[in-house]
């Protein structure tokens, strides 16, 4: 029996940690594409009709039936909008394609399982959580930013930073897949209503989509209030890489303030996922 | 240590703070040599999951220490998590997965290339009779088969030790049966094996070596012949009776060849000595106190528990 037993132990493939804990993460990155292509269309109905209706709203009926709104100054409104609607199309991906799924793969089916025994630290698992949320959210970007840009009427004229703009969807995507996790992992299915009605809704309203952050100095209390909101760095962030010449905050602050808070939120997920996968 | 076992336990302990806090497992040691099929016979709630569970990666021990193929568990759970393969009480199977798929990235996890997890997938697909289920969804498959695909998929890596907590709780007889062929097939493959269950037939009849585990203590360890014959009787007698139980208990205790009596969810048990000798005079002492049926059987595991606890094991 033990010739057996040491065969047995030998056929397996012994490599170094880092290779391993690589090819796991590979194989969890896998398997999660897959798992997308599938249902590749649920991923553009829910990433392409919110913003759509935004601006449909916005920029066609509005106009149409004489209630046009504008944005500060010269600035058309599509120009306010369009940094804005990124920045929420990237966001929202995160709470839809980490948060949810994950309240409820810890609280009813369990299959969380079998990735977390896959031989790679727990951390490790988390990260790849953030960082597939992080992929849907900017290929979300890359889906809204051309339909805003190109809507019939919508009169946005970007002046687009390239580096600037990279360097702001890798850390806002980031920071989406980190608010995912941080969401997935503290809430259960029953608050989910809750998830709507105290994150996603007030998120959104305060966050600085539809005004630059700037143009709040009249109401001093709100434009300080909604320093909280990651929505509005990224936004605003957005709005200094594609729109600089509409007002925003200055890039070092609102890159290095998202860089501050998607690491908690990163921090606070991965604890969680922690604590929901030991006993 | 022994140095070729698969798996050692040593102090090992677990304290929930609860509320109401619970100390599940309290300082068991044990050691599994290689290829065997060691079980971990208990009640629910006797601390059996939380073993498991310690020895997987998945609960944090509150002191002690486990090594599976000579890893520490808690200082390398990754490295120890390569070296096991572990079949959960529930269905944690990948839903967004067909049956073929759950293998297939099963295999990527465990550091395959796409070529080698297909053919491994295929392989275990023929191996568990799922071959004709490889693209359905999971979702779609009886609780037998998803059991079956649950165990393939713990032993796609080839783990040194594979571990299943309650397999066939809930399974109907058929697949359970069918299940027991797989885990013997596994250990003529040399596989160690480290099942929990609270069915003793399943114990007795899969397990080379066994421990009995009670409210998070080992009561007893040894084969099960071994456990059995330290009963020290050779039959044992059940009597549903109509009368005074604590009055057939009195006396059925000093018939000649009793070795004892008592009583366990209201039936009588006479504990026999020898064989056949005392029977005739036990049946006449039990009929004064109206019996209504009685059985025979030799010591059973669940003999075993109830001697050692008071309490019959079935929950």
């Amino acid at each position: 029996m033990t010739d057996t037993a040491s065969a047995t132990a030998g056929i397996r493939v012994t490599t170094s940690p880092r290779v391993s804990y690589r090819a796991a993460f590979w194989g969890l990155m896998v398997r999660d594409t897959k798992v997308l292509s599938r249902s590749l269309t649920q991923f553009l109905l829910r990433t392409v009709i919110q913003p759509f209706l935004f601006v449909f709203v916005f920029l066609y009926v509005f106009p149409n039936i004489g209630a046009g709104i504008h944005g500060p100054g010269v600035a058309s409104f599509g120009t306010v909008l369009l940094p804005g609607l990124v920045a929420v199309a990237i966001m929202f991906q995160g709470i839809q394609a980490v948060g949810l799924p994950l309240v409820n793969e810890f609280a009813q089916t369990r299959e969380i399982e079998d990735r977390v025994m896959a031989p790679l630290p727990t951390n490790m698992v988390a990260f790849e959580k953030i960082l597939f949320g992080a992929m849907q959210s900017a290929l979300a970007a890359v889906l809204v930013f051309p339909m805003v840009l190109f809507f019939p009427n919508s009169n946005v004229h970007p002046h687009v930073n390239p580096v600037l703009l990279v360097a702001e969807i890798i850390v806002a995507c980031l920071s989406a897949g980190a608010l995912g996790l941080a969401i997935g992992t503290g809430w259960n299915p029953r608050q989910v209503p809750l998830i709507f009605s105290l994150i996603v809704i007030p998120i959104t309203f305060l966050g600085c989509i539809y005004y630059p952050w700037a143009s709040l100095h009249t109401i001093r209390w709100l434009q300080i209030v909604i320093l909280v909101n990651p929505l509005v760095y990224v936004s605003e962030g957005l709005r200094g890489a594609i729109t600089p010449n509409l007002q925003h905050m200055p890039w070092p602050v609102s890159l290095g303030v998202l860089i501050l808070i998607g690491a908690g939120l990163a921090w606070l997920g991965m604890r969680g996922f922690r604590k929901r996968v030991l006993g | 240590m022994a140095a070729d076992a698969a798996v050692v336990v040593e102090k090992l302990s677990k304290h929930y703070r609860g509320p109401p806090p619970v100390d599940a497992v309290k300082s068991i040691d044990l050691e599994v040599a290689r290829g065997e099929i060691f079980g971990l016979l208990g009640p629910n709630g006797a601390g059996k999951t939380t073993t498991v569970g310690m020895c997987t990666t998945r609960v944090v021990p509150t002191a002690g220490r486990v090594t599976v193929d000579g890893v520490d568990v808690r200082a390398d759970p990754p490295g120890a998590r390569g070296r096991i393969g572990v079949v959960t009480q529930f269905n944690t199977l990948d839903r967004s997965c067909t049956v073929f798929e759950n293998l297939k990235y099963h295999c990527r996890y465990f550091g395959m290339n796409h070529r080698d997890a297909k053919a491994r997938a295929a392989e275990l697909l023929d191996t568990f009779r799922l071959a004709d289920r490889a693209d359905a969804n999971v979702m779609a498959l009886s609780g037998g088969m998803a059991q079956r695909l649950q165990v393939a998929r713990s032993i796609a890596h080839r783990p040194v030790v594979l571990f299943l907590d309650e397999p066939t709780s809930g399974l109907d007889p058929q697949s359970r049966i069918a299940l027991w062929e797989v885990l013997g097939a596994l250990h003529d493959e040399g596989t160690t094996v480290i099942l929990t269950t609270h069915y003793m037939e399943e114990a007795d009849r899969l397990c080379d070596r066994l421990a009995i585990i009670d409210y998070g203590e080992i009561l007893v360890m040894g084969t099960p012949d071994q456990l059995k014959r330290q009963v020290g009787v050779e039959t044992v007698v059940t009597l549903t009776l109509d009368g005074d139980r604590e009055g057939a208990v009195k006396a059925l205790s000093v018939v000649a060849g009793v070795d004892r009596t008592e009583i366990v969810e209201g039936e009588v048990l006479v504990y026999l000595a020898e064989r056949e000798g005392p029977l005739p005079a036990v049946v006449q002492a039990a009929l004064a106190f109206g019996l209504v049926d009685l059985a025979l059987t030799e010591p059973t595991l669940e003999t075993v528990f109830i001697q050692l606890t008071g309490r019959a094991l079935r929950d």
